[in-house]
Formats: structure tokens, sequence, C-alpha cells
């Protein structure tokens, strides 16, 4: 081929600059999975389904502030918010953990790190992270739309500090949740290579438990009840929102069991962590 | 780079599959630097070693050392100063090569701008100049080869490990890796080992060999000591192969006979002259006469026919 001569001209430059540790690798890929879950640096159509989520959770989170606007106290609060769109954010997780853990899978990407400074476990770790900041994002937009909102139509500066002070909360919520779902979303996605079933099987997991759950909360009587959102992981999260933030939503009936809850998401987030570690240990690459 | 640090040792290395299926058994070799051909059939054990190498499989015996270290207790250290393009597909379609080839950078310890900077660099050194912001996934089989070259070189490693790198590729393809990996290694200054189950393919750029079998070593030179005093001219003639052999051994010249081919020690310029001369004076009709550059190879099977 013809370019023989123009590499020749070129000439090859050593590279002399600064080599940056594990650390950094972690967070390479770390921000490259963030960006990629928004379809950031790859095709439109990467993008289009992330960004159209994003969209729609701030358009629904501007509709519920100017509904609030006309009446003298809101209809939701801001953990009540990250309540409310759990559901529709574990679907952006079964679309997004498969994104992130399965695609690398199925390219036999894990070769081409594994043989750089990164360990297994860094890999898993960045992911993992990844995934968190991905769906926090998701609550997070939402929650921002709702801050600035009611700021803006709240009267007096003080009113300000006061929805910040209401929003922490929120933000803290939206943290749980974010860390929960992307600690079951990620091991089932690092599962396969396939992304169909990763987001099948997450899917499977965060809905079909839901009725379940449900149900039992609706026809039992006493602890049965109050236990029976342990059942389904986006009832657990709201049992816990219940427990640390007292929301008056009560979707998810708790009774004097929010510290079950608060155990069970903790449980949930380490597992979910372990799981994903030693699948990335024992993964071929 | 220091240039007296062995690329790759290994003493008495082994490696077993679950216990039964043995990759490598008792494997000592030394591998020195320069452009290093690991040959051997596939399944003799290459991958395995190049795995091992880069601290990716843990040794079930014996040791290895990479750049004068343990792959088990420096491995960062072995591969953030090495470079490695598996032999099978390992490119996301989805991303440009620029894209991907730079975060590749970054994984590597290289900061955002250098990564970036020396990723078109080295895309443009692999032979890739507008098509590297195309999604990978439109590529063809060459220019991916050349994309996950480039992954491997964008940290400037001391040491490139190259996992059959003509692998799908047409012989043009070929052609044209191969001597790419030969500029790497000659211009660039990076070592490299190549392996290839094709020998005949990889001997032209390697300065040395080494041959393994069923997970042990069976030769392993520098090819010059190989090379040294196999000058060889095949020369095919139609009928009189034996008149020719009589006529060229009386001239003073080493004639070997090999089906109808016969093989002269190449003697300095005028061998030349006395084979033409010899052919005109027997009438005979000259169909070849090429200088042999499957010596090498040749050596090998010997070699390997008496194990």
């Amino acid at each position: 081929m013809s370019e023989a001569g123009v590499i020749h001209d070129i000439g090859y430059q050593r590279y002399e600059g600064p080599r940056l540790g594990r650390r950094y690798s972690m967070w390479s890929i770390y921000v490259h999975s963030v960006r990629s879950a928004f379809g950031i640096g790859r095709t439109a159509k990467a993008k289009l389904l992330p960004v159209a989520m994003f969209t729609l959770a701030c358009l629904a989170s501007l509709i519920i502030v100017v509904v609030s606007s006309q009446f003298p106290e809101p209809i939701l609060s801001y953990v009540g918010l990250v309540s409310t769109f759990s559901y529709g954010i574990t679907a952006f997780a079964a679309i997004t953990a498969p994104e992130l853990a399965s695609r690398d899978l199925r390219n036999s990407l894990l070769p081409l790190y594994f043989s750089r400074p990164p360990h297994r476990t860094d890999y898993a770790l960045a992911k993992f992270g990844a995934l968190i900041s991905s769906v926090f994002i998701m609550y997070a937009g939402p929650l921002l739309i709702m801050f600035i909102g009611m700021a803006f139509s709240s009267g007096s500066i003080g009113d300000v500090f006061g929805e910040l002070g209401d929003l922490m909360p929120g933000l803290a919520s939206g943290l749980i949740h974010s860390v929960v779902v992307a600690a079951i979303a990620l091991p089932l996605a690092s599962l396969t290579g396939r992304r169909v079933f990763a987001t099948g099987l997450i899917i499977a997991v965060f809905l079909l438990s839901a009725p379940i759950s449900g149900a039992l909360q609706s026809f039992s009587r006493g602890d049965a009840a109050y236990l029976a959102g342990l059942l389904n992981p986006v009832n657990l999260l709201n049992g816990v929102d219940e427990w640390l933030f007292g929301t008056v939503n009560e979707i998810t009936l708790i009774g004097r069991f929010g510290p079950i809850y608060g155990v069970a998401a903790l449980l949930l987030a380490v597992l979910g962590t372990a799981l994903l570690m030693w699948r990335y240990k024992k993964v071929k690459s | 780079m220091s240039p007296h640090v062995n690329l790759i040792e290994t003493e008495s290395l082994e490696k077993r599959y679950g216990g039964t299926v043995t990759a490598l058994a008792d494997l000592t070799v030394t591998i020195e630097p320069g452009i290093v051909g690991l040959v051997g059939a596939n399944g003799a054990g290459k991958s395995t070693l190049i795995k091992l190498s880069l601290g990716l499989l843990e040794p079930t015996g014996g040791k290895i050392r990479v750049l004068g270290l343990d792959p088990l207790t420096d491995g960062n250290a072995i591969r953030a100063r090495v470079g490695y393009m598996p032999e099978h597909d390992c490119l996301p379609p989805d991303v440009s090569a620029a894209e991907f080839v730079t975060h590749m950078g970054r994984v590597s310890g290289l900061p955002a701008a250098a990564a970036r900077e020396r990723a078109s660099e080295t895309l443009r050194h692999v032979g890739l100049y507008e098509e590297r912001y195309r999604q990978i996934g439109g590529y063809s089989t060459g220019m991916k080869q050349r994309v996950k070259l480039a992954q491997a070189l964008v940290h400037d490693p001391e040491l490139l490990l190259l996992d059959e790198p003509t692998n799908g590729l047409d012989p043009e393809g070929r052609r044209a890796m191969l001597a790419l990996v030969h500029r790497i290694g000659s211009e660039f200054g990076i070592s490299v080992v190549v392996c290839s189950h094709l020998l005949g393919e990889i001997e032209r750029i390697c300065t040395s060999l080494v041959a393994i079998e069923n997970g042990r070593l069976l030769r392993s030179a520098s090819l010059s000591s190989m090379t040294q005093h196999s000058d060889i001219l095949m020369i095919e003639v139609d009928d009189g192969e034996d008149a020719l052999s009589e006529r060229l051994s009386g001239d003073g010249l080493a004639v070997r006979r090999k089906d109808r081919v016969l093989m002269v020690t190449l003697n300095g310029d005028n061998t030349f002259d006395m084979i033409r001369d010899a052919v005109a004076d027997l009438d005979l009709s000259l169909h070849r006469l090429e200088q042999h550059r499957h010596q090498v190879a040749d050596l090998f099977r010997e070699e390997a026919s008496h194990v």
C-alpha cells in the first residue's frame, strides 16, 4: 500500500510524558462508561433512548412543579418524587447496565482492559460507580428542576433555603436508590454478553416481583403486610425512604419494621457488589 | 528501554487447565530483545505463553519473568510497559477508532490530551487516516487488525505481544501487516514478540525464532545463526538433473537433490555464472533458478521430524 512512504516520513515519536497509575485508569473507565451510558461519543441511535428518558423524567418533574404551584402545598415532596420515579428509572437501569457490562463481554474487550494496569476488581468497581452515577443523574435532573421551580415560585430568600433543606433528603434518597438499583442490575448484566437477555433479566427481577409484593401487602394483615415490601426492590427502597425521611405518600407500608428495610437495602448493596467482584474475578479473558 | 533485559524468561513453566489439559509443559526459554517469532501449530501453547506473560493467567508450575519482572507480583508494572494485541476480535463496533484508541490510551495511564494526540498519531502509523472518525463496525478485517495493533501501541510500550496479527487477512493484507510489524521492531525501537502458526510468513521479519510444540520448546535461536550458511539456490530443469548435478559437483559446488530440485550452496556471485554455463553446455532448459527463502522453515521441520 502507498501509505508506507508517508508513514516513514512522519517518524515514530517515543512517549516521554507522565504515565498515571491504576486509580487514573479506573477513573478513565468510569468516565468513559458514564459517557457511553448516555450515548456520548457514540452514534445518534445510542443517544436516543437515554436522552429521551432523561427528558421525559425532567418534563414530568416540570409538570409536577406547575401543578403544585396552583395548590397551597406541593403535591409531591422531593423524596416522594424519587419514590414515584423509581419504577421508570429501573427501566433505565435495565437498559444501561447491559450497555456498560454486556457490551464489553460481547465484544471481548476484557482482555484489552485486563492486559492494562487496572485489575479485574478495579474494572468492576469503575463500572459499578458509573452505573450508580448514571442512575443518580436520572434522579438528580428532575429533582433539580423541581427545586428551581419551587425556588422561583417561592416568595422570599428564606423560602429558597427552606427548599434547599428539603432537597437534601431527596438527593440522599436518590443516591440510596441508585446504589441499590445498580447493585442489582449490574451483576445480572455481567452474566451475559447478550444485551437483550440482560435487559430482560433485570426487568424480570424488578417488575415480576412487584405484583407479588403488592398483592401480599394488600391482602395480608398485620406484620406480613408490613414485610411484603421487602420482596420487591422498588418497594423495599420506598420503605427505606419511609423509614429514613418519613414520606407521607405511604407507597410501602412498613409499620415498625423500618430498620429491617434499611438493613435489607444495605445487604442487597453489599451482596450485589460482592457478586459483581466475584463474577469479574472468574470471567474468562 | 534497556536493551540487555530479556523480554521473556521462563523456567520449567507449566500451565494446565482444569488438571487435564496441558497447554505448557516444562517450557524453558529465554527471549531476547528484537523481533521474535513465536511459532507453533494451533494449540501449541503460544497464546497461553502470552497470557502468562501478562499475568492474565497464573502458571501451575515453574517461573516466568517479563522484562525482568514477575507477572504475579509486578503485574501492574509489566502491564503498563507492554502492549497486547489479542488473536480474536476485540473491538466495539459502535465507536470510532479515534475514540476507542484514545480511551485505551487513557486506561493505560496517558493523560487525556496526550492520549488523544498519541491515538491519532498511532492510527496514522498503522495506516488509518480520515477513516479513523468512522464507526469501527464498518471497517474491513484489515482495518480492524490495524486498530487492534494501534490500541496495543498507543501507550508506547517497550514490548509488543502480537497474537496472530495476520489472522483473517488476504495475502496483500498479510504482507502489509508484517511490514508494519517489522517497522515497529526496527524503526520504532519496540521489541516485538509475534505469534504465528505460519513460519514461512514471519521468518522474513524476525531477528529470532522460538518454536514450541505441544507446550514444549522445540527450538530457539537467532535467525542469523540459523541462516548463516544457508544461502541456497534452487534449480529446476527439464530432465537432465543427474547430468547437471554431476557437472556442478565436478565444478566444486555443494549440490543436494530433493526430488526434481537441485539445491546448490551459494558461494559468491560466480556460482550463478557456473550454473549458467553448466546449463548452457548441457543444453538443458532452465525452469527455475531462485534463492531459497525457506531454509529456516526446513531447519525447523527437520528438527521436528526427529522429535
